[in-house]
C-alpha cells in the first residue's frame, strides 16, 4: 500500500474544502435552518405530533424531520464532493500525475471517497449541532444511529466518485444528483412517514431505495420507521456492494481513465 | 550494463482506431541524455505516456530497471519523473503544497528540505506561497518540473521542455539538465527542435509517423544533417538562372528574386565564395544574403523518403550531367 500517496490525497482534498470553507459548511447550515423556518416552525405548527398513537406519544414535527434533513444534505453533499474531486483533475489534466504514480485505484479512491465521506461526517454533525438549536433531540440507538450514518456518507461518496468517473462534462456531472437523487430523497419520505400516502404510493414508494435509508436512519433517533431497520441496514449494505462492484470493474477495465 | 529504459516491440492503437506507435524498439542508457525529435503528432507524447503509465499499450512491453511498466508498475513508477507538454496544473494550490503532493503521491516521506532546494534551484522559492494560477506560463513549466523531481526520479521525462519558455529560462533550464546527468538522472526529453537537441543530447532519436526512425549519436546524426543553405536575395527580379550558375545546383524562387544555395557545413570547401563571384559575373546585383540550417522538416522528408523508396539509380537525376 502507498500510503504517503492515500494521505496526500485525502489531505489535498480536505484542504480544498478549507479553502472553499464558507459554501462548504455555511451553505448546509443555511439550508437546514431555512428548513426549520418553513416546515418546522410555519407548517409544523399545524401538524399534530407524529408516529403517535391517537394523539398521545410520537414526535413533533419538527424534531420528525431532522433525519430527513440530514439525509437529504448528506446525499447531496456526498455524491457533489466526491464526483467534483475526481471530475476537476480529469478536467484539468491534472488527472496524469496520479495516473503515471505509483498508486493503484484502490488507493486512489481510498483517498477522495474517504475526504469525500470525511467532509460529509462533518456535515451532518453541523446540521445535528444546528438543528439541536431548535429542537430537543434525543437518540434512540446511537450506535446504529451511527452505522447508518457513517455507512450512507461512504456508500454515496463511492456513488459520487463513480459519477465523476464515468462524466465527461459538467452537464453529467448534475445530471444524476438533480434527475436522480434529489426526487428520491424527497419522495423518500424526508418530511413525511409513507403511511400519509394514499395505498397505491405507498407501494411505490417502497420502491425507491432511498426510503430505506431514511427510514432506519429515524429509527436510531426515535423507533418510527416505514420498514424494519434490519431491511434498511441491508439495502444500504447492498447499494455499498453494488457500488465496490462497479469500481472493481472501473479499476479492472482501467475505464474511461487509460487510453 | 543493462539499459535503463528497454522499449521491445511497443505498439499502441488509440480507441479512434489511430495507430500512433509502430513496433517502436530503444534500448536507453543509464545516464544518458536522448532527444526524441519529431513533428507534430509524430507519437512523442504517446511514447512518453506509455512508459509512465498514463496510456496502456496494446502489444510490446516496456521495462524500467528491468521491472516490467505493467506488472510491476509500483516500482517502474516511482523511479520516473514526467514533466507533461501542456501546462496542466490545479488552480488554488500552493506552488510548495504541489511539490509536496507529489512528492506523497509517489510515496516518498515529506522531507521540506528537499523541496526548498528544488525550489531554490528553480527560482520559485518566492513563489512558495503563491496560487498556482497566479503563476506566469514559465512559472508553471518550472512547478512542473520541480513537481517530477519532488521524489528524485532516476529518469526524467521532459515532454517539449522549452516550448513557451524565453532564452533565459532556456539556458537556466538546460544547465539544470546536465547538473541532473551528472547526479546520474537519465533523461529523455521530446523537441521540435534540431538545435535543442545538437545543444544538449547525446543521443538523437527521430520518430516520425509512430516509427522510429533512426537513433544516434548525436555528432554522427548532425553531420550526415548538416546541410546548410544561402538565399541570396537580388535587386532584381530574373526569370531563369543563368547558364553560368548551372554548376551550383541552385534553386530560384518563385517570384524570381532569390537564389537558394545548398552546401555542407562540415565540408573543407563550401563553394560560397566561388558562387558569388560567379553571380557577379552573371550580371546579377544582390540585395542580401542569408543562411539558414536545414530545417526538421526537410530532414523529415529526406528520412522519410530514405526509407520508403530504396535508392533507385536509374531515377535518380543529376543536374550536373544535365548541365554537361
Ligand atoms: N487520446 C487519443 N486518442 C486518439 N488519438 C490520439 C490520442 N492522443 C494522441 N492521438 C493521436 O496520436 C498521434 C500521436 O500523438 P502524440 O501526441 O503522441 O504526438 P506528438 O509527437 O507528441 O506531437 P506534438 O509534437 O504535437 O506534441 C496523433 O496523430 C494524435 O492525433
Ligand atoms: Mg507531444
Amino acid at each position: 500500500m502507498n500510503w504517503q500517496a492515500i494521505s496526500v490525497i485525502y489531505k489535498s482534498e480536505m484542504l480544498r474544502t478549507r479553502n472553499t470553507l464558507l459554501q462548504s459548511i455555511a451553505s448546509p447550515v443555511i439550508s437546514t435552518c431555512l428548513y426549520f423556518v418553513v416546515f418546522g416552525s410555519a407548517i409544523g405548527s399545524r401538524i399534530q405530533t407524529v408516529g403517535g398513537v391517537d394523539g398521545q406519544g410520537g414526535v413533533s414535527y419538527g424534531v420528525f424531520i431532522v433525519p430527513g434533513l440530514m439525509m437529504l444534505s448528506l446525499l447531496t453533499q456526498s455524491i457533489s464532493n466526491a464526483s467534483f474531486g475526481i471530475y476537476f483533475p480529469k478536467f484539468t489534466g491534472t488527472i496524469y500525475e496520479i495516473l503515471s504514480a505509483p498508486i493503484s485505484f484502490f488507493e486512489v479512491i481510498i483517498g477522495y471517497v474517504g475526504a469525500a465521506a470525511t467532509k460529509s461526517i462533518i456535515i451532518g454533525t453541523i446540521i445535528l449541532i444546528t438543528a439541536s438549536f431548535f429542537v430537543d433531540l434525543s437518540i434512540a440507538h446511537p450506535l446504529w444511529m451511527l452505522a447508518f450514518f457513517i455507512l450512507t456518507c461512504v456508500t454515496f461518496s463511492l456513488f459520487g466518485f463513480i459519477i465523476g468517473m464515468w462524466a465527461d462534462s459538467f452537464e453529467k456531472l448534475q445530471l444524476i444528483p438533480l434527475l436522480v437523487i434529489t426526487p428520491l430523497v424527497f419522495l423518500g419520505g424526508s418530511f413525511y412517514t409513507i403511511d400519509m400516502l394514499p395505498p397505491l404510493w405507498q407501494k411505490i414508494s417502497l420502491l425507491n431505495p432511498v426510503l430505506y435509508l431514511i427510514s432506519g436512519f429515524r429509527w436510531s433517533f426515535f423507533e418510527l420507521s416505514d420498514v424494519n431497520h434490519g431491511t434498511s441496514l441491508i439495502m444500504v449494505l447492498a447499494f455499498l456492494f453494488i457500488c465496490l462492484g462497479i469500481v472493481w470493474w472501473m479499476f479492472k477495465s482501467g475505464y474511461k481513465l487509460r487510453q | 550494463m543493462p539499459p535503463i529504459v528497454a522499449i521491445k516491440d511497443l505498439c499502441k492503437t488509440y480507441a479512434s482506431g489511430h495507430q500512433a506507435l509502430k513496433n517502436i524498439n530503444l534500448d536507453i542508457k543509464r545516464g544518458e541524455i536522448i532527444a526524441l525529435l519529431g513533428p507534430n503528432g509524430a507519437g512523442k507524447t504517446t511514447l512518453i505516456s506509455t512508459i509512465c503509465g498514463i496510456v496502456s499499450p496494446t502489444s510490446g512491453t516496456v521495462t524500467v530497471d528491468g521491472h516490467d511498466t505493467v506488472r510491476h508498475y509500483r516500482k517502474t513508477r516511482s523511479l520516473i519523473g514526467l514533466v507533461p507538454q501542456e501546462l496542466t496544473l490545479g488552480a488554488f494550490e500552493k506552488v510548495e503544497n504541489t511539490l509536496a503532493f507529489s512528492r506523497g503521491l509517489f510515496g516518498k516521506k515529506p522531507d521540506p528540505a528537499h523541496i526548498e532546494k528544488l525550489l531554490k534551484q528553480l527560482s520559485l522559492w518566492d513563489k512558495k506561497d503563491s496560487a498556482l494560477m497566479m503563476l506566469s506560463g514559465g512559472m508553471k513549466r518550472r512547478v512542473l518540473i520541480g513537481k517530477a523531481l519532488s521524489h528524485s526520479p532516476k529518469v526524467l521525462f521532459l515532454d517539449e521542455p522549452t516550448a513557451g519558455v524565453d532564452v533565459e529560462l532556456r539556458k537556466d533550464m538546460w544547465k539544470l539538465v546536465s547538473d541532473l546527468r551528472e547526479s546520474g538522472v537519465t533523461i529523455i526529453l521530446t523537441t521540435h527542435y534540431i538545435e535543442e537537441a545538437e545543444e544538449i543530447a547525446d543521443r538523437v532519436g527521430v520518430i516520425n509517423n509512430g516509427e522510429l526512425l533512426l537513433v544516434e549519436d548525436k555528432n554522427a546524426l548532425m553531420q550526415k544533417l548538416g546541410s546548410k543553405q544561402l538565399s541570396i536575395e537580388l535587386r532584381e527580379a530574373i526569370s531563369s538562372i543563368p547558364e553560368s550558375l548551372n554548376t551550383y545546383e541552385l534553386q530560384l524562387s518563385d517570384n524570381g528574386t532569390q537564389l537558394i544555395y545548398s552546401y555542407d557545413v562540415k565540408s573543407e570547401r563550401t563553394g560560397i565564395t566561388a558562387l558569388l563571384q560567379a553571380v557577379n559575373k552573371a550580371g546579377l546585383q544582390l540585395k542580401d544574403l542569408h543562411t539558414s540550417q536545414s530545417s526538421l522538416e526537410e530532414i523529415f522528408v529526406n528520412l522519410v523518403n530514405d526509407r520508403q523508396t530504396p535508392p533507385d539509380p536509374s531515377k535518380e537525376t543529376h543536374p550536373m550531367k544535365d548541365a554537361l
